[in-house]
């Protein structure tokens, strides 16, 4: 049988300083032979490997080969502007490469977004029908499947309501029903899941698997969310400076990316310190520059005992006023399993200007197991949008004398392993 | 039906390769015809958007020429005054705003695809062409609208005695309008790639369109252009020109040519319409390769 997607070599240059539409002025200066000081300024924003062969540019993606099988879903793990993104605009025909080439056997649909096309003035019906025809699909289809998409996200009531009047949960629901029911052979997927409430959520995440291993199509899954990259994906890819760093199951691809996502310029583990301003997480609002694990003298670490706080903190800057900040932190142990997750909402205040803020989490003492975890980071106004999704940034390892209150290390079962407080009495005979 | 076969069977020829375009004219036909049913469904987007917008709805699309026709015939004919000669001047102008507005929305909303569309086609692969074609279409529907606007004015003049009439040559005015959406759809395209590149050009667009409509005789009769000592070349250089005064010859002298170099006029018109259609669509498929990379 032959790969349903073969990737070969493929390799996309981008021009600095070009990102964002030219103007007339820029073409003129460029030919007056001015706007010279500017290639060496942006040059020094490009790590050496990603630098282009002609001033001013860099490698969105070089040299990146891989191919999938029917029925296969690969997880695309790779830190913010590694190059993940590129890559499936390519494989999704959005933009061209600039060398190298890849072989897709079969119809192909690409969610970078759910609801791409949906226009507000049109009833839910309406918007089946068109964004069923953005993505590809052909009218008898869509009217075949109607039903099903209906059903499938449960707004059957207000179907015939302008979209603008629905509610964001309504808006999602409709728009992943659509994307669920298109029939591709490959389907390329970037962090859609990531969208409704839990309940919501399940059932999409079932959908997926339902449409590689009963179907036989091939899916590319991109996301930050490792655990469901473990439940869901057969094989995997790390994506790292524009190039396949690394490929096989996913535990292999995960363990390698955790490993490498201390940035090349950390000086100790338990520190990322983002000082290029285009590679900090968050959004136009919101930037992460530095996220740390501290152990209770205040140094960065990735090993704690298990005795001792962990602090976690994350330094950020708000660029807009926001309201209703909060952030999200989640230990997820190395085989993806949810140790828990903790808000600082109720601690945060109401309203964030514009500026430099720090937030600190103690995790206290005596409650984790002797064992890896990984630490994600998600931010979101309550209950409105996400500024950043749920993303996986330290791995770290709790070690020592362990929890279970008792110096002799045996292995412990559990996620966690809290510190609990026991009270033993001997009670006289007549008692009983 | 080539669709069920294509779905059942991934492996039955389906493929699409990926990789630098060579080639600087190179349509995917068949591609094209498989997104029929999307072109059908913006067509109808376009025109439902538009209508539930607004509180007059589709009124909008006969209130803005006649509106126009009534302010240009009290500042050119009357206070300019401009002779429309045996015609009344209202009808005169009503009738060259047919052809030109549509011609004006037409590379309006073209012009503008990557610009309006940019998130959408950064997050989606269609053949991008769809969309100024899906627009000269839902385009139609607001001059079919404006046409029976005009046809009551028509019969309101006629009954009351003017000298105007239609024939059998009426027909002609398909043709006629299908010129007017190539030329508009090869102009609004070479635009649309154009601002693609340089934005700033998207600020002209407005400015080139009227400089054009004063060019061509929409208010003032084409012999007024012809017999100009300077301008009588823009009878001949501004594919518009011949359309609009032949839109009139049509609908309001019974076919007969104001000028009897009409035909050959019309035909120069049509070549330079096929010329920037070709152009327009190679230029167009050009911005479209890598235009997400710098909207």
């Amino acid at each position: 049988m032959k790969p349903v997607v073969e990737v070969q070599n493929l390799s996309k240059l981008f021009h600095l300083g070009s990102i964002g539409a030219t103007s007339l002025r820029e073409t003129f200066e460029r030919i007056m032979g001015r706007n010279t000081s500017k290639a060496t300024h942006d040059d020094n924003r490009v790590s050496a490997a990603r630098r282009g062969p002609y001033p001013n540019t860099f490698w969105g993606l070089k040299d990146v080969s891989f191919s999938a099988m029917p029925g296969e879903i690969v997880g695309i793990v790779g830190r913010n502007g590694a190059g993940k993104s590129t890559l499936l605009k390519i494989l999704s025909r959005i933009t061209e490469p600039t060398s190298g080439r890849a072989i897709l056997r079969g119809r192909l649909a690409s969610l970078l977004e759910v609801g791409t096309g949906f226009h507000p003035e049109l009833t839910g019906r309406e918007n089946i029908f068109l964004n069923g025809a953005i993505l590809g699909m052909k009218r008898w289809e869509i009217a075949a499947k109607f039903d099903e998409i209906v059903e499938f996200s449960e707004v059957g009531q207000f179907l015939d309501t302008p979209v603008k009047r629905y509610s964001s949960g309504m808006f999602v629901r409709l728009a992943f029903a659509v994307a669920a029911h298109l029939e591709p052979e490959i389907l390329f997927i970037d962090e859609v899941l990531a969208v409704g409430d839990a309940g919501f959520q399940k059932k999409c995440l079932g959908k997926m698997g339902d449409v590689a291993n009963r179907q036989g199509r091939t899916v590319f899954f991109v996301s930050h969310n490792m655990s469901a990259i473990r439940a869901l994906c057969r094989e995997a890819i790390l994506i790292e400076n524009g190039t396949v760093a690394f490929s096989g199951t996913p535990s292999d691809v995960i363990s390698r990316y955790l490993a490498a996502t201390v940035p090349d310029d950390a000086s100790e583990g338990g520190d990322l310190d983002w000082r290029h301003h285009a590679e900090q997480p968050g959004n136009s609002e919101m930037r992460i520059q530095r996220i740390r694990t501290l152990d209770p003298t205040g140094r960065p670490q990735t090993t704690f005992e298990a005795a001792d706080s962990i602090d976690v903190e994350i330094t950020y800057r708000i660029l807009a006023p926001l309201r209703d900040l909060r952030f999200r932190i989640q230990l997820t142990t190395h085989e993806g399993e949810l140790a828990f997750q903790a808000t600082d909402h109720t601690f945060q205040r109401e309203l964030h200007e514009p500026g430099l803020y720090r937030t600190t989490c103690r995790i206290p003492g005596g409650l984790l197991n002797r064992r890896m975890y990984v630490l994600g980071v998600q931010a979101d106004l309550a209950g409105v949008r996400y500024i950043m999704h749920m993303t996986e940034f330290i791995n770290f390892l709790v070690s020592g004398a362990g929890n279970q209150s008792s110096h002799f290390p045996e292995a412990w079962p559990g996620v966690l392993c809290p510190k609990m407080s026991w009270t033993t009495a001997e009670l006289p005979d007549a008692a009983v | 039906m080539p669709d069920a076969s294509s779905k059942e069977s991934p492996q039955n020829g389906y493929e699409i390769i990926i990789q630098p375009s060579r080639g600087w004219l190179r349509i995917n036909w068949r591609e094209l015809w498989e997104y029929r049913d999307l072109l059908r469904i913006l067509v109808r987007r376009d025109f439902l958007a538009k209508y539930k917008q607004t509180v007059l709805g589709p009124l909008w699309f006969v209130i803005q020429p006649l509106l126009t026709a009534l302010v240009m015939s009290i500042a050119f004919n009357r206070i300019g005054g401009v002779d429309t000669g045996r015609i009344p001047d209202i009808i005169f102008n009503l009738c060259a705003l047919l052809p030109w507005s549509y011609f004006s929305q037409n590379v309006t909303t073209g012009a503008a695809t990557f610009t309006a569309n940019s998130h959408l086609f950064g997050k989606v692969y269609f053949p991008r062409l769809v969309v100024p074609a899906a627009a000269s279409i839902s385009n139609m529907f607001a001059l079919a609208l404006q046409f029976i606007v005009f046809v009551a004015f028509y019969l309101y003049y006629a009954f009351s005695g003017a000298d105007i009439h239609m024939g059998a040559s009426v027909l002609l005015i398909i043709p006629l309008m299908l010129l007017t959406g190539i030329l508009s759809l090869g102009v609004s395209l070479l635009i649309a790639a154009s601002t693609a590149k340089y934005r700033d050009l998207s600020h002209l667009t407005p400015v080139l369109l009227q400089l054009w409509m004063f060019a061509s005789p929409v208010f003032y009769p084409m012999a007024k252009m012809e017999h100009h000592p300077s301008f009588s070349w823009l009878c001949w250089a501004n594919p518009m020109a011949p359309i609009v005064e032949a839109t009139r010859d049509i609908l309001l002298s019974g076919g007969a040519w104001a000028t009897p170099q009409m035909p050959q006029m019309l035909v120069t018109s049509a070549l330079t319409a096929i010329l920037a259609l070709i152009f327009g669509v190679a230029a167009f498929n050009r911005a479209e390769r890598t235009v997400v990379d710098s909207v």
